[in-house]
């Protein structure tokens, strides 16, 4: 090593001041970088409150069953040494008993919906036995009073249920969501033949989903290109039309199909009146599958119009003259020199129309009759009627993994760096 | 040239365009490209050279007249059944597909089998010296080489005539310069007919057999960049092709293909009777930079001249000088050994023989 470089080594760079020059400029970088943070905090704080967090609870609920070991801890403590297979002990029955009658009423109330969907009957069983559990004489033994109380209390099918509700984690939400649950040795079954509804109700998610994508992309591919090609006067014009809806409320539009589509209605009148059917062959457009399509489709039409438009927008006409040029016809120069440049345009539209429809639940609510309902239906239902939270959530999850396993297969396909949305 | 206007491969005649019906974007067009010529429409923005060969191309109908190829009436071929090649001014590679497959589109629309295209694809990428790039993208090409491939893609059908519109114009000066060699010699080697679009002129010089001046829709000169520089036959050619020095005059006698004129200070001078009216008509002469002497005065031309500005240009002296009151006069002094010294300031003389000064248009 030289002199020379040595010395630099040890003479250490100052600033003006006198603090050295490596302590300042990391002072200086530290200040930048807490600047950065903190504008970066307001942000993440948004994300974190209006997303991860609240799709952190719906993971929690769906999976959560530690209800009835808060409710019932005297009896799940115990649970364990019942061998499962006699009538439980009496130790059993007190613990059941203490429990029962010291939770709060409403809490019993909460515990009995969740027992319910175990075994069919607690929640009968514990409203009947809560009022006789009075008259009980705490000093004697409750085995017998409780089964003279209601003889259910003898079926050990009612105790083997509570082993299914043991665990505070449970992916038994899940497993109804698709039809299944747990027997009493926590073996997954089949639902009941007349409990089957989910399944059913995915498929036709699926696709109503399907149908509408594909019915938005064929009525939206020629718009988009009107849009696109036209002279601008013209297509700021059809570009009003088509944003319409946006501004129009989906309730009104919505009334408006009925008025339209229904058995009674304008179209049904019109064809009858042109004779093109007869009176007894009014078509069932509304309120039923075909409903829900036709309804779907017109709402979600804007979201495939406009990425597509974007995407052809960008796409200068030179390419269409030169395939000309080049000698291909103009058809055979739309398909393959302009049809394969929307493609980003088409994925995103795709991807777009189909994650909406998915969650739909307002419209298949009003217009999709009985055989119109998807998913989003059941949803809403278990969150505001029957109160099961848990299968809600569940559902919840699985749609929005549903969702990501379809952008995943999307970034796989078409890649997500060429997705424009706009 | 002479034996190009006789076959006449492309021809307009009496051709006129509009696009809004109130005014002519293309007026009265009579042109004749003859076969394996190569010729350039050169011209300013917005003098109708695209709209030309969007005609020619079958991209915008002629609004009167008609386009002959090859003798035959087009007005009514679409442009996929014209057969002609055609380079545009961004190049217009399809984004989508690799170098070979845009080479390969034309062929296959012709319906050539697979051997047959690869062959000829080939043949096309090494004719731009680009063979290595086929499986490239045209976004993974610089814009040199993008047009080396527009140019093979514009070839690879063998077309009798191509088309190129400025396909040049993106590319730095080097480059350029480089490339309209290469497209020269492509043309020589290939004999294929070239019609040529750009609005520089060194560029129409270098390349071109003949060069179509354009000025609002109307020929103003065809010639040879030879004669188009010496024999300019208008004013706005004079002024647009190369540097010219233009003084106003007015016609005071003719004598067979010379005038005599008589500048707006009273002097007098000759010139040759190119483009001027008769006698007492206004006249443009036309004089370039590198014929003028400086300081000799003999013949009848000699001007007093004040030196206004000298740029040293290494090979050359520019010398702006007022010639009678108009300061924008420029001369060229050649930097050779016998050349005279000047200050900014100083009094001289400038000179032109009679044979270097056109009469023209006013
Ligand atoms: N599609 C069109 N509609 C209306 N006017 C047009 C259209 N295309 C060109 N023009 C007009 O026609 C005239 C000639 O245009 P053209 O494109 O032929 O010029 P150019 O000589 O190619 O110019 P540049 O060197 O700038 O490319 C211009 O005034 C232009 O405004
Ligand atoms: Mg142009």
């Amino acid at each position: 090593m030289s002199d020379a470089s040595v010395n630099v080594k040890k003479r250490q760079m100052m600033t003006a001041d006198g603090i050295p020059l490596k302590r300042s400029l990391r002072i200086s970088l530290r200040r930048e970088k807490l600047r950065g943070l903190a504008l970066l905090a307001v942000p993440a704080l948004f994300v974190i409150m209006l997303f991860i967090w609240p799709i952190y609870t719906l993971f929690q609920k769906s999976i959560d069953d530690s209800f009835v070991n808060d409710v019932l801890p005297r009896t799940m403590a115990i649970y364990e040494k019942w061998d499962g297979e006699d009538l439980p002990g009496e130790v059993h029955f007190e613990a059941m008993f203490l429990d029962l009658t010291t939770a709060e009423k409403l809490e019993i109330g909460k515990v009995s919906t969740r027992m319910n969907y175990a075994k069919s009957g607690w929640k009968s069983l514990i409203k009947k036995s809560n009022r006789k559990f009075k008259k009980f004489d705490p000093q004697k033994a409750l085995l017998p009073q409780m089964i003279k109380a209601d003889k259910r209390w003898g079926d050990i099918e009612f105790w083997k249920s509570l082993g299914i509700m043991k665990d505070r984690r449970t992916a038994g939400y899940y497993w109804n969501a698709v039809d299944r649950t747990y027997d009493s040795k926590k073996n997954v079954i089949m639902q009941p033949e007349n409990r089957r509804v989910y399944v059913m109700f995915w498929k036709r998610t699926l696709l109503v989903s399907a149908i509408v994508t594909v019915a938005c992309l064929i009525l939206a591919y020629p718009v988009a290109y009107l849009l696109a090609t036209l002279p601008l006067r013209v297509s700021n014009l059809l570009m009003i039309c088509v944003l319409m809806p946006f501004w129009t409320s989906l309730l009104v539009r919505i009334v408006a199909w009925m008025i339209m589509l229904q058995q009674q209605g304008v179209l049904n009148d019109s064809l009858v009146g042109l004779g093109i059917i007869a009176e007894e062959n009014r078509l069932p457009l509304m309120y039923n599958f075909n409903g829900t399509l036709i309804v779907m489709t017109q709402v979600l039409l804007p979201f495939m119009i406009l990425p597509l438009y974007s995407v052809m927008r960008g796409i200068p006409p030179t390419y269409m003259k030169a395939a000309q040029n080049l000698g291909a016809t103009p058809s055979w120069a739309f398909l393959r020199v302009y049809m394969p440049q929307t493609v980003p345009g088409v994925g995103a539209g795709v991807i777009l129309v189909f994650i909406v429809a998915v969650g739909y639940f307002i419209t298949p609510e009003l217009v999709g009759g009985k055989d119109g309902q998807m998913i989003g239906n059941q949803i809403a239902y278990h969150l505001r009627k029957s109160l099961n939270w848990g299968l809600a959530s569940a559902m919840g999850v699985m749609l929005l993994v549903a969702i990501l396993v379809l952008y995943w297969v999307y970034d796989k396909i078409v890649g997500i760096d060429n997705m424009r949305l706009g | 040239m002479s034996e190009f206007h006789e076959m006449g491969f492309v021809e307009f005649s009496k051709v006129q365009k509009s696009y809004d019906g109130e005014s002519l974007v293309v007026k009265d067009l009579n042109l004749s490209v003859g076969k394996g010529e190569f010729l350039t429409m050169l011209g300013p923005s917005g003098s109708g050279k695209t709209t030309c060969l969007m005609m020619l191309a079958g991209f915008e109908t002629a609004t009167h007249g008609e386009i002959l190829l090859d003798s035959r009436p087009i007005n009514n071929i679409p442009p996929h059944k014209r057969g002609i090649g055609m380079v545009f001014q961004n190049y217009a590679l399809f984004p989508h597909m690799t170098v070979n497959e845009n080479l390969s589109f034309p062929l296959e629309v012709r319906g050539q089998g697979k051997a047959e295209r690869e062959a000829n694809v080939k043949k096309a990428l090494d004719m731009v010296q680009m063979s290595e790039f086929g499986h490239r993208r045209p976004a993974q090409l610089s814009g040199g080489q993008q047009q080396r491939i527009a140019l093979a893609r514009s070839l690879v059908f063998e077309p009798d005539l191509v088309l190129m519109d400025e396909p040049l114009g993106a590319l730095d000066k080097q480059l350029r310069e480089h490339m309209q060699f290469e497209i020269k010699h492509l043309h020589e080697r290939l004999g294929v007919t070239v019609v040529y679009v750009t609005h520089d002129q060194s560029e129409a010089l270098t390349m071109s057999d003949r060069i179509a001046v354009f000025d609002d829709g109307v020929i103003q000169q065809l010639a040879s960049p030879n004669d188009l520089y010496e024999r300019p036959e208008n004013a706005f050619v004079a002024q647009f092709i190369g540097e010219n020095n233009r003084i106003d005059a007015v016609v005071s006698e003719i004598h067979g293909d010379k005038v005599l004129v008589e500048y707006n200070n009273g002097g007098k001078g000759e010139a040759l009777a190119v483009n001027c009216g008769d006698v007492g008509s206004k006249t443009t002469l036309s004089v370039r930079p590198e014929r003028v002497r400086i300081g000799e005065k003999v013949g009848v031309n000699s001007i007093d001249a004040v030196v206004k500005e000298l740029i040293y240009l290494g090979d050359h002296i520019r010398c702006r000088m007022d010639v009678m009151g108009n300061d924008e006069f420029v001369v060229k002094i050649p930097n050779s050994a016998t050349s005279i010294s000047m200050d900014v300031g100083e009094k001289t003389s400038v000179s032109w023989d009679v044979s270097d000064c056109r009469a023209l248009d006013a």
